[in-house]
């Protein structure tokens, strides 16, 4: 009954063992000096006026301003298109799961979704310039939103789409049992039981779209004003980012970095709000 | 005997497998009717042909007639979610709804529009927990989660749900197997406390519950009905050598 250290089974565990951690240390150590980076160089040029003003002329070679341009900006497409897709998401999800079921059809649909998934951004982007083209309409905020909400709908609606299916079978049933439609179950029974899932959803979907630049760089444009109208060019963070430290100017860079950090606070508030959002929500649940 | 519900020559598939061969057989009304058997025979699918669950599994053929009142529920005009109300089904395992206590009793009652105002609807919550026996445990915490019941509590919860959509016949299946002694009792007790008003039909696969609660008897095996009769002749003087078999515990 003694234990065998390098017995075979036990030697094999150990190893698997030393791998998963290994893993998990490699991915938390590749977090941390993200974190560590964009902090200690951006930190020092995190200051009020960066986050209260927009731009004034010669931002880009060290002169005063900051980037409210690109902070509402940001927020306003990412939200925009957030909201744009889960109209879209939510029903394609229910339709999926409570109608199609498994059927080939419902299998097609998926497939289609995660092709969309795989699409770079950039692609997006370019399909809506030209688009745009077609409809003759210059950047802007609208077009900046419809496209992200693009990018974001595989995500959300298949994120959704695996949260429902997890659903227990017997839940819809009991309801089906009442003589529910299909759509009172989706609406009284499948929303509640699965929303804080269906937070989640949204969640990764608005961390993709915030944090995207390529999809809005032919459709939302670029400018220093703050952002006032949904027919007007708008600035986003991703965008600040890259434009700041794309410049040989070494104190530009620094609050390139700061855009970063601030990018980061944005996407992680919101994960925090809405994980508390999603705690509050569930307690109703059927575990 | 009138019957309540009419079964004729019910054929089901699962795919190209063959759960239920040539049924017929009528439910007495207002009685609690017991389908036994060995696992696998079709008690369940027998059970679940009468609410129209069958087709909630992908691949399934139906053939054959199930009358409810003399109105079959496979005609093609048929509303399947009048029939769900008018045949109740208290499942195997107790499903709380996502939602409070109160409303997982008036859920049913407010998706068919069964009241006019809340006051009426508080009435009909009150009503129909106090016939499941448990209004008295739960009348102070009508709007905690559903889930903070326990387990025999959740499944008389089930059957306030099930009886406030006023329905014309319970299905159980097997809705004590997953509680314990003393909450499968209570369940036990109402069903026979209600079975002068509905028609009850309870699928088991225990001996000794089927007599405790059965008036009519249903025995099947391998997809088929064996033998079907009243309870008090069935278990005593079986006429089919499978049934007397099955009675005495040889399978």
């Amino acid at each position: 009954m003694r234990r065998q250290p390098w017995n075979r089974r036990h030697l094999i565990e150990r190893i698997m063992q030393i791998a998963m951690i290994g893993s998990l240390v490699i991915v938390a150590l590749c977090l941390g000096a993200i974190l560590w980076t964009i902090i200690v160089r951006g930190l020092p040029s995190l200051t009020w006026q960066m986050i209260s003003q927009a731009p004034k002329g010669g931002f880009y070679m060290g002169k005063a301003g900051g980037v409210l341009n690109a902070i509402l900006g940001s927020l306003y497409l990412a939200t925009g298109a957030t909201a744009l897709a889960i109209v879209f998401a939510l029903p394609i999800a229910l339709y999926l799961q409570t109608y199609l079921a498994t059927s080939g059809w419902a299998q097609l649909v998926r497939l289609a979704l995660d092709v969309l998934w795989g699409i770079p951004s950039i692609v997006y982007g370019a399909f809506g310039f030209t688009l745009m083209i077609v409809l003759g309409v210059r950047a802007s905020l609208l077009a900046g939103i419809i496209v992200l909400a693009l990018v974001e709908l595989p995500i959300m609606t298949r994120a959704m789409d695996e949260v429902i299916r997890r659903l227990p079978r017997d839940l819809a049933q009991a309801a089906l049992a009442l003589g529910s439609t299909k759509l009172e179950v989706a609406l009284r029974v499948i929303i509640p039981q699965t929303l804080p899932g269906i937070v989640t959803a949204v969640l990764l979907a608005f961390g993709r779209g915030i944090g995207d630049a390529a999809a809005v760089l032919f459709t939302a444009g670029y400018t220093d004003r703050i952002p006032t109208s949904l027919m007007r060019p708008t600035a986003s963070l991703p965008l600040a980012v890259f434009f700041q430290l794309g410049t040989p100017y070494p104190e530009v860079r620094e609050r390139g970095y700061a855009s970063a950090l601030i990018l980061t606070i944005i996407v992680l508030v919101v994960s925090f709000g809405s994980r508390w959002l999603a705690a509050r929500l569930q307690r109703y649940t059927v575990k | 005997m009138s019957a309540h519900i009419d079964v004729t020559n019910l054929n089901v598939f699962y795919g190209k497998q063959q759960a239920l061969t040539n049924v017929s057989i009528a439910i007495p009304r207002q009685q609690i009717t017991v389908i036994m058997g060995p696992s696998g025979c079709g008690k369940t699918t027998l059970l679940k042909s009468f609410n129209r669950f069958l087709e909630l599994t992908d691949g399934t053929t139906i053939t054959g007639a199930v009358q409810v009142d003399g109105q079959n529920i496979y005609a093609g005009d048929v509303d399947v979610t009048a029939v769900r109300k008018r045949v109740g089904l208290l499942a195997q395992r107790p499903t709380p709804l996502p939602m409070s206590i109160y409303d997982n009793v008036c859920y049913g009652m407010q998706i068919h529009q069964m009241r006019t105002n809340k006051a009426d609807y508080a009435v009909a919550v009150q009503h129909y927990l106090e016939l499941a026996g448990l209004w008295e445990e739960v009348k102070t915490r009508l709007h905690e989660p559903a889930t903070s019941l326990s387990i025999g509590q959740q499944q008389r919860l089930c059957l306030a749900r099930g009886l406030a959509v006023e329905p014309e016949v319970i299905l159980g299946d097997e809705p004590t197997s997953a509680l314990d002694p003393i909450s499968s009792q209570h369940i036990e007790k109402r069903l026979l406390e209600l079975k002068n008003q509905y028609t009850t039909v309870i699928v088991t696969h225990t001996l000794r519950q089927a007599k405790r609660l059965a008036d009519y008897v249903i025995f099947m095996y391998m997809g088929e009905v064996v033998e079907a009769g009243v309870a008090r002749e069935l278990f005593t003087n079986p006429q089919q050598e499978r049934t007397r078999q099955y009675l005495e515990g040889v399978f």
